[in-house]
């Protein structure tokens, strides 16, 4: 048995560890790419001291997505969180259960109904796309649990069930992106593919609050998530109003899922995997798991954009179809352990 | 009502001719609808007194009858291969599209464009009964080792996953050798490139698979009512099921080779079939076949309507159809307890 003062000291050092892993692969991101940099010139441009063309490189196109790749990263995983505690479920995830798909949606009905009075890439609509994927995120997740809901949800009809209202999206979704104009349609085809690599300031400023502010709150409903973990008798038992908790706990996983879908299109399984490695390394409390799935999450993605990006280069592969390949593995082996 | 279906042999053979009249119905909407309209006069004409000065004899020719005959083919072949998996797993889930193997046929089609870009049709073809092997394999390897075994929803979701892996390696191999242009239509399931070569690889393949399909469907009957009953009656159920499997693979290669991934028609038209014709696999296969062959047509004229004059791919339509179906099912025996 560890000891109390053990096990904190050997959880600062992992979070020290990761933090560590992330500002290496920062800068691995940075300097890799169809124009390579080496790592000391990336120092030397962030001081000031590079190229105009290096600047250009490192702050207009690189830096802006491997921002972003932090903080999708870090959102989907602790959405991916949130979803598992709530539901008692260790094989949901956002982009699993359609809720991703359905924010994909009403973005691009925001695109073709709107496409005229705004375009795509302008500041505003980089603002509005998330309060419209919030909105589609939620109309999905209502419908997913509903249809999921009889006498109870049990976990394999719920992944079912959203599997299938995935499906559902997804194909209104091509019928909607064909009737586009073809720029249109290649945004859009790009976007949901799960890309970081189009991103520019206006997305990381858009996804920004959203993370800074909804992260730190999941933080403080930790306890929740720990009381709401033990089923729901116990957690009545322990005076915690089980349904309202739990309500207001999945409107904020769907809300984090929702911005980061709207900022980095659909990248599903990352949140469904970072969990499950956070409560091997932590245990089942919920006030670590939150931070180390948080950084987790972000070294996860920010990897596999590298990946991504170098291991066929130059071709890029969607930063969503790595962690697809990476992540069904193992969501496979979950498969078979779930009863 | 339908216990009197199921004794009333008259009954059967009525509703599959009326079937086989919906079914030519159909076809004959889909030569005469399109980017030109053409009447039904003139498509019995250039049949029977085909002249290749008419542009559009050419037209209906060389571009729609080829499309109505391969959208007939492709969706009479999932709706068997559905039949059959249902038939022999005792799933109602089970289905080309859910299990995998039309993501996994899909796959190995990647590869060869991508390796062997002289590849022939043929080729293609067999590269995608390969697919779909792997896929099948590999999920009924997944469920095999479960702690719990093979429920019915655990199959589904491990096809799922295995097909999302599949794919997803699918599109990285298409991007990498810029093949995706190709591909994305594709994989959403589409008719538009279908030509008489097409027909003829379905009619010789599928026709091979339909065959055994009919050949072995006594059998899957018995061994719908549960494997102990099979081995009582004196079936050897290993046999079957390696047979049953064969057919799933012949029929679903040869339909995605062609038409790409169409989904949910293999997982809805067998449940219909059953639900009119009762359980005998005799009458279920050839009824799933006209019945799939008459959804995939209309849905491949609705395909081409919705977006006129461009096409939305058909696996979008089969989807919007199927997908409230699914959900009824997962609600209900599928989904667990």
């Amino acid at each position: 048995m560890m000891s109390k003062q053990h096990g904190i000291k050997r959880y600062v050092s992992i979070i020290f560890l990761l933090i560590v892993a992330i500002i290496m692969m920062f800068f691995v991101s940075l300097s890799t790419g169809a124009i390579p940099i080496s790592p000391i010139d990336v120092v030397k441009t962030i001081f000031q001291f590079g190229t105009e063309k290096q600047e250009l490189i490192v702050f207009d196109f690189r830096l802006p997505g491997i921002v972003l790749a932090l903080l999708i990263g870090a959102g989907l995983a602790v959405s991916g969180v949130i979803l598992q505690g709530v539901t008692q479920n260790d094989l949901a995830d956002p982009g699993i259960l359609g809720i991703n798909t359905g924010a994909g949606l009403a973005v691009v009905l925001f695109i073709y109904f709107f496409q005229d009075t705004l375009s795509m890439t302008s500041t505003i609509s980089a603002f509005i796309m998330p309060l419209f994927a919030l909105i589609g995120a939620i109309v999905a997740a209502a419908l997913i649990y509903t249809l999921a809901w009889k006498d109870g949800v049990n976990p394999i009809r719920l992944i079912l069930v959203g599997i299938g209202v995935n499906a559902g999206f997804s194909a209104a979704l091509i019928i909607f992106q064909l009737k586009m104009d073809p720029q249109d349609f290649r945004q859009a085809t790009v976007w949901l593919a799960g890309d970081i690599w189009s991103a520019n300031w206006g997305f990381v400023l858009a996804l920004l609050p959203w993370i800074l502010i909804l992260i730190p709150y999941t933080l403080h409903k930790a306890h929740s998530l720990n009381v709401l973990n033990l089923g729901d008798d116990v957690a009545a038992g322990l005076g915690s109003k089980v349904e309202r908790e739990r309500r207001m706990l999945l409107l904020l996983a769907v809300a984090i899922a929702g911005a980061c879908v709207a900022a980095g299109g659909g990248i599903a399984f990352l949140g469904l995997v970072v969990p499950h490695i956070a409560r091997r390394i932590v245990g089942p409390t919920h006030q670590r798991i939150i931070p180390i799935s948080t950084l987790i999450g972000a070294l996860l993605l920010i990897s596999a954009d590298v990946i991504g990006k170098n291991i066929l280069a130059p071709s890029e592969i969607p930063v969503g179809i790595v962690v697809a390949i990476l992540s069904t593995p193992y969501f496979v082996y979950l498969l078979m352990k779930t009863k | 009502m339908i216990s009197y279906i199921n004794h009333s042999r008259i009954l059967k053979l009525l509703i599959n001719g009326i079937a086989i009249i919906a079914l030519l119905f159909s076809i004959a909407l889909s030569v005469s609808y399109g980017a030109v309209e053409i009447k039904l006069s003139t498509v019995w004409q250039a049949i029977v007194s085909f002249d290749p000065d008419l542009s559009t004899h050419q037209v209906i020719q060389e571009l729609r009858l080829p499309r109505a005959f391969a959208a007939a083919l492709v969706g009479a072949f999932l709706a068997v291969s559905g039949a059959i998996m249902q038939g022999m797993t005792r799933n109602p889930l089970a289905s080309p599209s859910i299990m995998g193997v039309t993501d996994g046929a899909a796959f190995t089609l990647v590869i060869m464009l991508a390796f062997f870009p002289g590849v022939s049709n043929l080729g293609l073809t067999f590269a995608s009964f390969v697919g779909a092997g792997i896929a099948v394999v590999l999920v009924f390897m997944v469920g095999s080792f479960s702690t719990s075994g093979l429920t019915p929803a655990k199959l589904a979701l491990a096809g799922v996953a295995i097909g999302t892996m599949l794919s997803s390696i699918s599109s990285v191999i298409s991007l990498h050798f810029q093949l995706e242009k190709d591909m994305s239509f594709w994989f959403a399931g589409g008719l538009s490139g279908t030509n008489w070569t097409s027909v003829y690889i379905l009619l010789i393949t599928g026709g091979a698979g339909m065959l055994l399909a009919l050949i072995i469907s006594r059998s899957i009957t018995v061994l719908s009512l549960g494997e102990d009953v099979s081995t009582g009656l004196g079936q050897n159920n290993l046999l079957i099921k390696a047979l049953g499997i064969i057919t799933v693979l012949i029929l679903t290669g040869a339909a995605v080779s062609i038409a790409g991934t169409v989904g949910f028609v293999g997982l809805i038209i067998p449940h219909i079939t059953r639900f009119i014709m009762g359980t005998d696999y005799r009458w279920i296969v050839p009824s799933s076949a006209l019945l799939g062959a008459l959804l995939l047509v209309l849905s491949d004229v609705v395909a081409r309507l919705v977006n006129a004059p461009f096409e939305t791919p058909v696996g979008a339509i089969t989807s919007l159809i199927g997908v409230p179906f699914f959900l009824y099912l997962a609600r209900g025996s599928g989904g667990g307890k």
